[in-house]
């Protein structure tokens, strides 16, 4: 059986990874997890710019960040991702954040073979493959914290949004699966579910209709979206596992 | 790739299944992984560490007919070389 997380040095001998961490909530993440100690892996596909500049926030505030192409969608990226955080912050991957995700929305008539195979490839399969490779060196090192980003539209539906919807929702019972399979690890697997965030993937959706109907009345910030994955992320949460966390408002309630 | 041999891997297999629970000395090739308590998700973890130092890929099929350790330690060397 493994220690309780408390006798043990905290954040472990290792580094943070955040898929799509160079904006939005990503790099909110990223942040976060620099200033609770960790050195942090910030993965990008296309923002090599805003990537570079969330490092040198981080680097900025005295903490330690490398930036790391990959497109989570290709299988060959784990190995390179992995491979280039761990030489470069010269630790293992022990907490792994799958947030790289995106959108194509259509109703189902007519959702394109295109549409479905990338939103499934990037905000599942990617999640699962990354995931995978996590999961090597956290079993070794009997710790890990894997935090999944799903959304409300895995547990809610919202028209537009099948492909995005069954992703997510895929997500989460991966996350509870494989919470499951290596919890006596001491490794946690959790999701945290976002309602309505002010990002770029919003910005075009965010109008007074959708905000009238969210309880809280306006759109959740990065920061506090970053705040739930930092602390299941934290040593504090070392027995909370399977576990979806919604951070919406009250959108989903 | 130079000759693994048996006595190594028997070793670095114990090495092993021990940082999974049983004691070292309980380890015997004639052991099952049942006795020993070794579950599925420990056969994983000993098929990467054995990937890693041997090159070897075990696959779940190969695994699933695995039942003693001496079993394990024959099909590993047998790969390896
Ligand atoms: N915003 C919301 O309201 C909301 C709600 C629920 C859930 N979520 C989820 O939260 C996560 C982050 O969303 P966000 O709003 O922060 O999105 P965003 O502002 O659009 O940022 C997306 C991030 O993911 C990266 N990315 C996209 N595709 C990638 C790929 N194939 N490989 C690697 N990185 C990739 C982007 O990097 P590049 O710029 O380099 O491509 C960027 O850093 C997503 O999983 C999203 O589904 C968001």
């Amino acid at each position: 059986m493994s220690e309780p997380e408390s006798a043990a040095a905290w954040p472990p001998a290792g580094c943070a990874l955040v898929t799509g961490g160079s904006r939005g909530i990503g790099a909110a993440v990223a942040l976060a997890l620099a200033a609770d100690g960790w050195p942090v892996a910030v993965n990008y596909n296309a923002g090599a710019q805003a990537a570079g500049e969330v490092v040198a926030a981080i680097e900025q505030a005295g903490g330690r960040a490398v930036a790391v192409q990959g497109d989570v969608a290709d299988p060959q990226a784990p190995e390179r991702v992995f491979a280039q955080a761990e030489e470069q912050l010269g630790a293992p991957v022990l907490a792994l954040v799958n947030n790289a995700g995106i959108t194509r929305d259509n109703l189902a008539p007519s959702l394109a073979d295109e549409e479905w195979d990338a939103v499934i490839a990037t905000n599942l399969s990617g999640a699962f493959r990354f995931t995978r490779r996590a999961l090597k060196g956290m079993m070794r090192a009997r710790t890990g914290r894997i935090v999944n980003i799903a959304s409300v539209s895995a547990l809610r539906a919202n028209a537009g949004q099948s492909n995005y919807g069954a992703a997510k929702a895929g997500l989460i019972q991966f996350t509870r699966t494989v919470a499951v399979e290596v919890a006596r690890r001491g490794v946690t697997v959790n999701a945290v579910a976002p309602g309505f965030i002010a990002t770029d993937m919003t910005s075009a959706l965010i109008g007074p209709d959708l905000l009238a109907a969210i309880p809280a009345r306006r759109a959740g910030s990065t920061e506090e979206v970053a705040a739930c994955v930092r602390f299941l992320v934290s040593r504090q949460a070392s027995y909370v596992t399977g576990a979806v966390l919604t951070v919406d408002g009250g959108l989903g309630a | 790739m130079s000759a693994v041999t048996k006595e190594q891997v028997q070793e670095r297999v114990v090495e092993a299944l021990a940082s999974f629970g049983p004691d070292a000395g309980d380890i015997t090739p004639e052991s099952t992984f049942e006795e020993l308590d070794i579950d599925s998700l420990d056969l994983v973890e000993l098929a990467q560490i054995v990937e890693d130092e041997y090159g070897v890929v075990l696959k779940g099929e190969d695994m699933k007919e695995l039942k003693t350790v001496g079993e394990a330690v024959e099909l590993i060397t047998e790969r390896a070389n």
